[in-house]
């Protein structure tokens, strides 16, 4: 009934932000011919509101620095929750990644000695990240844009096509990966394009996921509108477990006022050239809420705080650059305790720290941000800034080395929508690093695989392909009676009224927002559960008016059965995991308990035929597998002081 | 207007400020200007009052020139120039200003409405932009830049000579020297400003780093083109007034009032 | 700062709806909130009474260039423009952008921009040296640096009436966006195109269009980020054209030293 374009490409990548595109790059310079397929247009990914840095050792401006210190700070911003391997490659290739973008035309801002300049960030012991004033990201994308033009400039030369060997599907968002009914492995993706709502499938033997985050299941969150979970979905869906999912990171400075920009990022690069967090009072609040963990490292006193900005080597840095968990937990409280800001912020201040004209040059889009949305002059006021969902640390599992996901051959995960590296708590700088480290090797593991199975590709079978459109057309005809219906045109809903899919998004926003949020109980968390089963329910009936063109009902409609997946995980996972830890706070288990450090949480679909989404409203989707974590490598366990690690490891790890 | 495909919109323009504003501005400006100065430049009259010289007419460079004591009159061309000596040296500032790129801007927009206003859809059927004759002669700018630098240097050694008195005495200042004064600042900001001369200083160059003081120079004259249009606005009225006030001082509508 | 006395109110929108077939403004009443922008009407448009209303957006903050559209006939990002810049009487119209085809509602074709992105060809890294070996001074990269700034958001493309008002000249001109990456390049301290046998300066005039720009400067007065389009990278653009092709005293001193490199 359905015909579908098919088209055969040796290796896909779902998403366009900086792994994808990294993946893109390599798996093409490999020689394999490779689609991307990105929900926005070319060069909009979410990584164009990475503001800091990218985070490379490189000891450009301070040359104590190396891979061994980068790797030690990055356990210690996850509290060893980190999958070591993924940790320990990330801060060893992380230099080469950001030295071969120079390569290709980026262009950071320079050391007086014209390398690339470094800055200061939250947890890590030496000025680290390399940056573009606050636009780094956008810096990465451009620069990951602009060689795949070149690439395909190259192709165009040698064979007369643009898009021989490498081609980007714009404004296209994968429903579904297809996989060979034989042997289970990955055979291709299903796809709707956005401007016409035609369906096509490409076939290839791997595909890899770069899709980033989850933020959009909550209500105030620095994320856009693409981070729907879809690449979490997608390989759930396909039977890859998703690992450590209660792990949320809430950026401790996003904007507050006006409330439509509510969560908007405020970078942390803010406070790492010297913005202070103050509270209603006036106190530098973060110096009474530093953990027993780093109190070594930090600072006591506002003025030694002050004294580091000038001289790192003999004074400890403020405690406005702890780990981001650790703020965003502080300025959660001193709002609880009555002493927050006007509009439930707290008071994060420059302009009384550097003159007018240093903030517009060192914060310039920051400064713009303020000025154009919120009407406010940083260089003349404080911001108003509180917690807002910015990253999600627990992702689809993958191996340490390939990034293939598990138990799915074919598929490969890179970026946010992967999960381990960063642990409990990931690092400001260590995400776009994480993107180029891990894009460029799940293209390249992916592009050997595809051409060791050119012989023997797998086959999508056509049933395959009407299931995922029936599927994608569902909301079409909304509880009516007719699943045959393909080809567009609006449809009289049949029986029961239609949901409104923006109503049933906004309630799952709510619910995240307020019973998963920053901190955790046990009973709102089951009340949560029982919530995201309603809205599942509710979600079948989603019904859309209109067409299939550019239908952004439609689209939504779709991507909320990849939230209430992903947010069922998260749910499910947080309340499992009794204890606290980085981005994972429980009020009922404040501690950190050494026993859970161990344990990871894989979430994998309760019903692994992969039919349909589960309608069932009592039992979940989710089923949570406990799987015990690989010891840590002696020669890194090395690294830290016998001190530091017995704060994080039980008895047995420390002799093992 | 309507390319394949797009929006069908039927009205030119869809904005409700007051766009007309600025074009009718500059129109009603570069206007006035232009019908001031033909008078003046072809008026051949009331053009010296001593020690001033209006700036339309220097250099003097005719025998028919009115003289002028220690003044720029040279006669490069013979008694057969019966025309205003003004038309021989206009030349020069106006193919500059001409082909300025801060007015060309104005007078596409303000004369050409090409177009009026951004947005706003202009009326010509075809446009070739400045690939073609005669506007590709407005690449000729920078020799007007060259040009207008060594004017730009007698109307400052006019503007000394304004420190004499009527008698060619020297140690006096009356109200034109204070003119003088001023429009030979703006003179001299307006084409120092210039984006040619922004580019020969400094901008031509890939590495500053190796240049030191023409980036300082680039950096400078960058601060002054960042005002070029205020620039091209303040030279244009100052250079028609100082005209202005020798004419009324020669025509002898008032005198000019020493200050010492 | 403001305060939060909440000031809901009712605007009126036009909204033009349609596609390539035709469409037309479409009136809509709204709730207006404090502090909101022109997006967050569109979006309650679609929660509440429009819900297939297309619309491209993405970051919401004003760095990804997506929700471009026309307001009051003006080309803006939908994101960043504040309702509080208008009066609470006025109707505010909005439009898709008007220089490329429309795909449906607010959301355009702007492959346009695309096709251009892949004519200017890319960075020429320089030989012999490895990643890691770049040294360049802030200041000899400040300039390419003020045109990464760029969040193409195509704005500067839809309001030049080079290709607006002139669809013939499309194939010709590669718009302010990209004339602006030829700059990026041509003022790169370690792009060594001219090396290679690519004289960007040339191309720039011969193969992108560069005359046709008659630095009306409706680029820069559109530009969200605020670059100086025509006078950091258009005008230095054709003065660099200039010294190539005009220029008797660079002609003259290329020939007696060959060829100059600062």
């Amino acid at each position: 009934m359905t015909t579908v374009e098919r088209q055969q490409w040796d290796v896909v990548v779902v998403g366009a932000g900086g792994a994808g595109l990294r993946a893109a790059i390599e798996a093409r310079e490999q020689g394999a011919r490779t689609a991307v397929i990105c929900k926005s247009l070319f060069g909009k990914a979410h990584t164009v509101m990475a503001e800091g840095g990218i985070a490379a050792s490189m000891g450009n401006v301070n040359d104590g620095d190396n891979w061994q210190v980068h790797f030690r700070d990055t356990m210690r911003g996850g509290k060893f929750l980190n999958q070591w391997r993924m940790a320990e490659l990330h801060a060893q290739e992380a230099p080469d990644r950001v030295w071969e973008l120079e390569t290709w035309g980026a262009l950071f801002d320079r050391t007086k000695d014209g390398r690339i300049s470094q800055r200061n960030f939250g947890g890590h012991e030496y000025p680290r990240l390399a940056h573009v004033g606050d636009r780094t990201g956008l810096e990465l994308i451009r620069t990951l844009q602009q060689k795949i033009v070149s690439l395909q400039q190259e192709d165009f030369k040698q064979l007369g096509d643009y898009e021989a060997g490498l081609k980007v599907f714009q404004e296209c968002t994968v429903t579904r990966i297809l996989k060979d009914d034989v042997d289970g492995k990955v055979a291709g993706v299903f796809c709707y394009e956005r401007e016409s709502g035609r369906f096509f499938v490409i076939e290839a033997p791997t595909v890899i996921l770069a899709t980033g985050g989850i933020g959009k299941s909550f209500k105030v969150t620095s994320n856009s509108w693409e981070y729907t979970g879809d690449g979490h979905a997608l390989a759930l869906l396909a039977g890859a477990p998703l690992l450590n999912m209660e792990f949320v990171q809430f950026h401790p400075t996003g904007m507050v006022w006006p409330p439509s920009v509510k969560g908007i990022l405020v970078t942390e690069s803010v406070r790492g050239d010297g913005g202070v967090l103050r509270n209603s009072e006036g106190k530098r609040f973060m110096f009474d809420y530093i953990p027993d963990v780093f109190k070594e490292k930090y600072a006591e006193s506002e003025e030694e705080g002050d004294r580091w900005y000038e001289d790192p080597d003999r004074n400890r840095r403020p405690p406005e650059l702890l780990p981001r968990d650790e703020v965003a937990r502080a300025i959660n409280s001193e709002v609880k305790a009555g002493r927050g800001s006007p509009h439930g912020g707290v008071f994060l201040d420059v302009s009384s720290r550097m003159p007018a004209d240093v903030i517009r040059r060192r914060l310039p889009s920051m400064y713009h941000q303020f000025k154009e949305l919120a009407d406010v002059d940083i260089t003349a006021e404080a911001m108003e800034v509180g917690p807002t969902c910015h990253y999600v640390m627990g992702g689809i599992a993958v191996e340490s080395d390939t990034a293939a996901a598990l138990g799915v051959p074919g598929l490969y995960a890179a970026g946010e929508v992967a999960g381990g590296m960063h642990g409990s708590n990931r690092l400001g700088g260590n995400s776009l690093s994480d993107l180029l480290v891990f894009g460029r090797r799940a293209g390249l593991h992916a592009a050997q695989y595809a051409a060791s199975v050119a012989e023997n590709r797998p086959v999508v079978e056509e049933a395959q392909i009407d299931l995922a459109a029936a599927e994608a057309l569902r909301p079409f005809s909304a509880e009516g009676p007719d699943e045959s219906l393909v080809e567009g045109g609006p449809v009289p809903a049949g029986g029961r009224p239609a949901e409104n899919p923006y109503t049933l998004h906004q309630e799952l926003q709510q619910t995240m927002n307020d019973l998963v949020g920053i901190i955790r109980r046990e009973e709102e968390m089951s009340q949560a559960l029982k919530k995201l089963a309603d809205l599942r329910v509710r979600a079948r009936r989603a019904g859309v008016e209109g067409h299939r063109q550019f239908n952004p009902g439609w689209h939504l409609a779709l991507d909320l059965r990849n939230m209430l997946l992903v947010s069922e995980c998260i749910a499910r996972s947080a309340l499992e995991r009794t204890e606290s830890r980085g981005g994972h706070t429980r009020e009922d288990f404040p501690g950190m308990d050494r026993a859970w450090r161990r344990v990871n949480l894989l979430c994998q679909l309760a019903d692994p035929t992969g039919g349909l989404a589960a309608t069932d409203p009592v039992r979940g989707q989710i089923r949570l597998v406990r799987k015990e974590t690989e010891p840590i490598r002696p020669d890194l366990l090395a690294l830290f002081e016998k001190e530091e690690l017995v704060k994080y490891l039980a008895e047995e790890e420390l002799f093992e | 207007m309507r390319g394949a495909g797009r929006a069908a919109i039927a009205a030119p323009h869809l904005r409700t400020d007051r766009w007309w504003l600025q074009p009718a501005v500059t129109f009603a400006g570069l206007l006035a200007f232009i019908v001031y100065s033909t008078w003046r430049a072809f008026a051949n009259a009331d053009y010296y009052a001593a020690p001033y010289v209006s700036p339309f007419y220097s250099p003097c460079l005719a025998e028919n020139c009115a003289p002028m004591k220690g003044g720029p009159n040279w006669e490069i061309f013979g008694s057969w120039w019966g025309l205003s000596p003004a038309l021989l040296i206009l030349i020069f500032p106006l193919g500059f200003r001409l082909t300025c790129y801060y007015y060309r801007k104005a007078y596409y927009r303000g004369f050409w409405a090409s177009p009026p206003a951004c947005a706003v859809a202009e009326p010509h059927k075809t446009y070739t932009g400045e690939t073609r004759f005669p506007l590709i002669l407005q690449n000729m700018h920078r020799y007007f830049f060259y040009a207008a630098v060594p004017v730009a240097g007698i109307l400052t050694y006019d503007t000394v000579l304004a420190f004499r008195d009527e008698d060619y005495e020297w140690g006096h200042m009356g109200l034109g020297t204070l003119v003088f004064l001023v429009n030979i600042v703006l003179i001299w900001a307006y084409t120092l400003s210039c984006h040619s001369c922004r580019h020969i200083v400094g901008g031509k160059l890939k590495h500053f780093s190796k240049h030191p003081v023409r980036y300082r120079m680039w950096q400078w004259i960058g601060k002054l083109n960042a005002r070029h249009m205020l620039l091209a606005w303040a030279s244009l009225i100052s250079v028609a007034l100082a005209d202005f006030y020798v004419y009324l001082v020669a025509s002898g509508v008032f005198d000019d009032p020493r200050l010492f | 700062m403001s305060t939060a006395a909440s000031t809901a109110y009712e605007a009126h929108f036009k909204v033009w709806r349609g596609d390539t077939d035709g469409g037309g403004l479409e009136d809509f009443e709204v709730e207006v909130n404090d502090g909101e922008v022109v997006l967050d009407i569109i979006h309650r448009l679609q929660a509440t009474q429009a819900p297939d209303l297309a619309v491209r957006w993405n970051c919401k903050a004003g760095k990804c260039g997506s929700c471009s559209a026309e307001i009051n006939g003006r080309p803006r990002l939908m994101c960043m423009t504040r309702m509080s810049t208008f009066s609470r009487e006025e109707t505010i119209t909005v439009t898709p952008l008007r220089a490329f085809p429309v795909v449906r509602d607010l959301v355009t074709d702007v492959g346009f921009n695309y096709t251009k992105a892949r004519e200017v060809p890319s960075f020429v890294p320089p030989q012999g040296l490895g990643p890691g070996e770049y040294r360049m001074m802030q200041e000899d990269v400040d300039r390419s640096q003020e045109f990464r700034k760029c969040i193409e958001c195509f704005l500067c493309q839809d309001t030049c009436h080079v290709v607006r008002d002139h669809e013939e000249n499309k194939g010709a001109f590669a718009g302010p966006r990209f004339l602006m990456r030829v700059a990026e390049l041509d003022m790169h301290p370690l792009d060594e195109a001219a090396e290679q046998g690519l004289d960007r300066k040339r191309t720039a005039q011969d193969e992108h269009g560069l005359g046709y720009c008659n630095i009306t400067k409706c680029c820069t007065e559109v530009c969200p980020e605020g670059i100086k389009i025509t006078d950091n990278a258009l005008i230095p653009l054709k003065e660099r054209a200039v010294d190539r092709k005009y220029d008797p005293l660079v002609w003259l001193g290329n020939k007696i030293r060959r060829r100059t490199e600062s």
